[in-house]
């Protein structure tokens, strides 16, 4: 997992609330059996609207999403996460997540920042006013920057810790294999197995 | 100070706690399927791991599965490749698995309660978020992402942060003719799709205590429809009479001790909950949807909003594009709204009692012209079931199509699909845009109302029904 300590990227202005994963990526990628490549199928639905912001050339090198809050609300599904990453997202930015959305992009690194909504109708007015205008996002201080704007943004203290470490979940669970034993070795016996 | 059903669950299954992380929670079941879980396995190949416990891990096909034709190749190749993919994962790590054709095959959350391998004050997960179905056993069920699948297979754990607890007390009685599904719609409805984030619900009060198995089940799982994680139910004589005898539940002496410490697991009366929502059961009504979200609905009786309705900004932009997408004026009676096609299946209800009440409303009856009406049992079990009680000679006589089990039009992976712009009033758990498929305009309803609605052809109850032929 790569290490994530301060970003510096231009940002879209996603002016839509509850910004649901089917959205973000339509069942039909699901099918898809790779875990990469899916930038094709971000926002895919909304995409085929020529006036999407998404196709305004202006916005072509974006990094950094900032959205209305409710983002990634209904389905687990992490391809919502890939498909953000694979497009070159490298943050989103919002008032309010959706949990499950926020746990799936902690665990591969994928930054999601939460931040007031004023600040984000902030950003909005500034990025569309000069969409060059560049962001930084620094997870070590905790703030997002842009212009004369520096505003504080919240992140899980333990993801944080991870993402700045680039350390991968698994490796940190394995070395408590010990106590997971010790656990096992006190279950009942009537619980149920599949085998 | 007491502790909530959910906590006691969570206690018992803590490997390892440290002050500022996550607690790391053992894992009783974990269920996979063909969607969320090739690029877990492929993780594991990559990094050299094995499944730690294959034998508390279980795979089923479901969510692309074909429901006509199952004796031939699944013939949408991408599909087909999810599936073979399954397979292979299963056997080279060694986890059992129901595929296509056998008995016990079908949707992973019906397959496991109805073998008896959900019990009472067990930690489940899966890759998909109606796992919170499994909690009307009183076990502490959710969803997870791939990359927790992967994690769980790797070490049969999950480092989480302790979630909030809610109590949705539900008080008095439920009208006659007001189901589950009404109940979790309205409940949706009044605490919104973000009010449940960051917490597990548990559901009480007198009208979840007369809920059944199969009604709890439904009720837990739209638990997630309100942004909860989780959604739970005490276990109480309803739970164990549906476990006793079930393929995987304890027998003999494990039974009484297990019986023993399930019925520990309840809400300690001194405990407290971080929110409390009350619901008056007798207030509820038959209660649809409008919108493109779960929690935009009303009583069927009552008319399609408007965005001035509501005071949230947020909410009038919402309400205004869904109403757009939907094809609706504001204004318009919910049982004006005219439907193409009725889908009666899915988690949310697809289980035998669904069906049944499904059947009763068919019985003697036809589906109206232009309506194409599609019965999916949640699992070969299922629909064995429904076969012996002859509920489809009842589906096919009125008209309905009786088709193979799995998640079908519930989210349109596989050939059933609504066509763009077309109608449907659909007994499953989401109404996205584009959820049935692309273009598709969903009405979540029960299952007496979906099969009302095929009926009439537009959205009503069993009580607008004229009576049937021959009665
Ligand atoms: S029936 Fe629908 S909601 Fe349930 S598991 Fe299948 S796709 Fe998901």
């Amino acid at each position: 997992m790569e290490k994530f300590t301060v970003h510096t990227g231009r940002a879209l202005p996603l002016r839509r609330s509850n910004v649901d994963t089917d959205q973000i990526i339509p069942a039909e990628y699901l099918k898809r059996i790779t875990r990469h490549g899916y930038e094709d199928a971000l926002f895919s639905a909304w995409r085929k609207n020529p006036d999407f912001i998404l196709n305004d050339p202006r916005y072509s090198e974006v990094s950094v999403l900032v959205a209305g809050p409710d983002f990634g609300t209904g389905s687990s599904r992490e391809h919502a996460v890939w498909a953000l990453q694979d497009y070159g997202f490298k943050v989103v930015l919002s008032s309010r997540f959706a949990d499950i959305f926020r746990g799936n992009s902690g665990k591969i690194g994928f930054l999601t920042a939460v931040v007031a909504h004023d600040v984000v109708e902030q950003i909005w007015d500034m990025i569309e006013a000069d969409p060059s205008t560049e962001i930084t996002v620094d997870l070590v201080d905790r703030v997002v920057r842009m212009g004369d704007l520096e505003a504080p943004f919240e992140v899980d203290d333990y993801v944080r810790w991870r993402l700045i470490e680039g350390l991968d979940d698994i490796g940190i669970t394995l070395q408590s294999a010990d106590l997971i034993g010790e656990f096992e070795a006190k279950r009942p016996s009537y619980m149920p197995t599949t085998a | 100070m007491g502790k909530t059903l959910a906590e006691k669950v969570w206690d018992a299954h803590v490997v390892r706690s440290a002050e500022g992380e996550p607690d790391l929670l053992f894992i009783d079941l974990h269920l996979i399927h063909e969607v969320t879980s090739p690029q877990a396995f492929d993780g594991l190949r990559d990094a050299g791991r094995r499944v730690r416990r294959p034998d508390l891990t279980l795979a089923t096909e479901d969510h692309n599965v074909p429901t006509f034709d199952i004796d031939k190749p699944i013939a949408d190749p991408i599909s087909r490749a999810q599936v073979q993919a399954l397979r292979t994962n299963a056997a080279e790590f060694g986890v059992s698995i129901y595929s296509l054709g056998d008995i016990e095959q079908g949707i992973v959350h019906v397959v496991g309660p109805q073998l008896g391998l959900t019990q009472p004050g067990m930690t489940v997960v899966c890759g998909d978020s109606h796992t919170s179905t499994h909690g009307a056993f009183g076990a502490l069920a959710f969803g997870i992402g791939t990359s927790e699948v992967e994690h769980v297979l790797a070490t049969q754990t999950l480092p989480l942060k302790r979630f909030k607890t809610m109590a949705v007390e539900v008080e008095g009685d439920l009208p006659e003719g007001v189901t589950a599904k009404d109940l979790i719609l309205a409940v949706i409805a009044k605490i919104g799709t973000g009010g449940g984030q960051g917490y597990v619900l548990e559901y009480r009060g007198k009208a979840v205590r007369a809920l059944s198995m199969e009604a709890r089940m439904t009720v837990c799982n739209m638990s997630i429809e309100a942004g909860a994680r989780a959604g739970l139910i005490a276990p109480d004589d309803i739970t164990f009479d549906y476990l006793k005898g079930r393929d995987r539940a304890p027998s003999g002496a494990d039974w009484d001790t297990a019986v023993a410490y399930w019925r520990t697991l309840v809400t300690d009366a001194d405990a407290s909950f971080d929110q409390i929502v009350t619901i008056d059961a007798a207030s509820l009504s038959p209660f649809v949807t409008w919108g493109t979200n779960p929690g935009q609905g009303v009583p069927l009786s009552s008319n399609v909003p408007s965005p001035s309705d509501y005071a949230d900004e947020g909410d009038r932009v919402a309400a205004a594009s869904a109403l757009e997408y939907m094809g609706l004026v504001a204004g318009t009676a919910m049982k004006d709204i005219t439907v193409d096609t009725v889908f009666i299946g899915s988690c949310t209800n697809g289980r035998i009692e669904d069906l049944r009440a499904a059947a009763e409303v068919f019985q003697g009856r036809t589906v109206a012209a232009g309506v194409t009406a599609l019965v999916v049992p949640g699992s070969v079990r299922v629909r064995l079931e429904a076969e012996a009680e002859g509920l489809d000679k009842i589906f096919t006589a009125s008209g309905a199509e009786w088709r193979n089990a799995g998640c079908s039009m519930c989210l349109a992976m596989n050939a059933d699909k609504v066509a763009p712009g077309q109608r449907s009033a659909s007994t499953s758990n989401r109404n996205f845009e584009g959820r049935q498929g692309p273009g598709s305009r969903t009405h979540l309803v029960s299952p007496q109302v979906a099969a009302a609605t095929a009926v009439l052809g537009h959205l009503a109850s069993p009580a607008d029904l004229p009576a049937p032929a021959g009665v």
